[in-house]
């Protein structure tokens, strides 16, 4: 299987936290979702992907090819949409265009147009007028426009709402029927990619927990829920986390044939979700709520 | 063949699809040759992930009961027909002992219960 993109070792240290040593697969012709808390090094790795942050150490490679040397190819080749907004304010969505499309061999006006028609985005509009929303409807007409082959997406559904986060979804498992085709998107918004994602990428502190197949990740944990008293200092040991309170405890444990060979009958085994992996895994140890 | 899935079953998503085609095409429904959507259409479709439906083919190609050829997709096999006509067999059998007790609670002998079936076989 071929990658996408080839994290190696990269590093880059801040005053206030370090992004360490993070190796990382994407694989051609599927979805990886990037989660984690805010503030973990998300945002950071995508920048350091797209070369907006040099790192201190390491390589990356996009699509086969060496980040910085090969940049401008490479961005022929990759769409971006971000929480952010890097377009100029002050242009209506018909002169922003003007000035990107220029700069993409394989621009397609007439699939930006049926995008900016199904996204009811005026060409008229300037930017500075869009809602947070609209501004990544818009930058996602723009990605899906000039034939990208891989498309990276920092925190894209966070300021949209949810009948368009799932229309979101359906665009790209649209781009998905290309098996040559990869997205990586990050977000902490995990019900997006409980749906669609195929691996999950999991940071937490500036370091990779785990980038596996969702479905393995999801039949591998399990939830435990039962009665304080089936706690103690060893068993306890087994949790990636766990929460107590007056009435009963809850954890995650990373494995669950151990978690049913030890609890049992005695306890409540649950499915878990990305959204449990990401709390449990993030607080660590203990939480007394 | 529709494809339903519940997040409320404690079967994995990729084993109820696994299911779902394995019943379409032990029912009849889907016949050896028919061709099935795509890993990614499929995907899509249900709002999965390529990597669930990919695993729910590759356990039915396992099995036999569908084939997948590179660039032109997967169909329903004819290879495994003995494996799909002892099922259906088995459904039919699970049946006639219906039959067998229904008949005895109306009190039919067995006699009755051959004479009412060869009458039906005829009118059919």
């Amino acid at each position: 299987m071929t990658n996408a993109i080839e994290l190696r070792n990269v590093t880059k240290k801040y005053a206030q936290f370090t992004v360490d040593n993070v190796s990382l697969d994407v694989k051609q012709g599927y979805i990886t979702g990037l989660i984690g808390p805010n503030g973990v090094g998300k945002s950071t790795l995508i920048k350091m992907i797209l070369g907006m942050v040099r790192p201190d150490f390491g390589t990356v490679k996009i699509l086969g090819c060496q980040m910085p040397v090969q940049e401008i190819d490479i961005k022929q080749r990759i769409g971006i949409v971000s929480d952010d907004c890097f377009y100029y304010e002050h242009l209506t969505i018909r002169e922003m265009k003007k000035l990107i499309a220029p700069f993409y061999k394989k621009w397609n006006e007439q699939k930006f147009n049926r995008y900016l028609e199904q996204f009811e985005l005026s060409p008229r509009k300037k930017i500075e007028q869009l809602s947070k929303g609209m501004k990544v409807k818009f930058a996602l007409a723009v990605a899906l426009s000039h034939e990208a082959e891989l498309l990276i997406m920092d925190e894209p559904t966070s300021g949209l709402d949810p009948v368009f986060r799932r229309e979101m979804l359906d665009l790209l498992a649209d781009m998905m029927q290309d098996e040559r085709n990869s997205i990586i998107f990050s977000t902490h918004i995990t019900t997006d990619l409980d749906r669609i994602a195929d691996y999950i990428a999991f940071i937490n502190r500036g370091k990779l927990v785990f980038n596996e197949a969702k479905d393995e990740v999801l039949e591998r944990y399990t939830i435990v829920k039962g009665d304080l008293q089936l706690l103690d200092a060893d068993i306890r040991h087994k949790f990636v986390g766990l929460r107590e309170t007056a009435v009963g405890f809850e954890g995650l444990v990373d494995n669950r044939q151990d978690a049913e060979r030890l609890f049992g009958s005695y306890a409540v085994l649950d499915k878990p979700s990305l959204e449990d992996i990401m709390y449990f895994s993030a607080k660590g140890g203990r939480v007394y709520a | 063949m529709n494809i339903i899935i519940s997040n409320a079953s404690s079967d994995p998503i990729y084993m109820q699809i696994m299911n779902q085609i394995r019943q379409s095409i032990l029912s009849g429904e889907l016949r050896a040759g028919d061709s099935l959507p795509s890993i990614r259409q499929l995907a899509k479709d249900l709002q999965v992930s390529v990597i669930t439906t990919k695993r729910a083919y590759e356990e039915l190609e396992k099995e036999k009961l569908i084939d997948s050829v590179v660039g032109k997709g997967s169909y329903v096999s004819g290879a495994n027909t003995d494996f799909i006509r002892e099922q259906r067999m088995k459904r039919l059998e699970e049946k006639m002992i219906e039959i067998i007790q229904e008949s005895k609670e109306l009190s039919m002998s067995q006699q009755d219960v051959i004479r009412y079936l060869t009458l039906l076989f005829e009118e059919e």
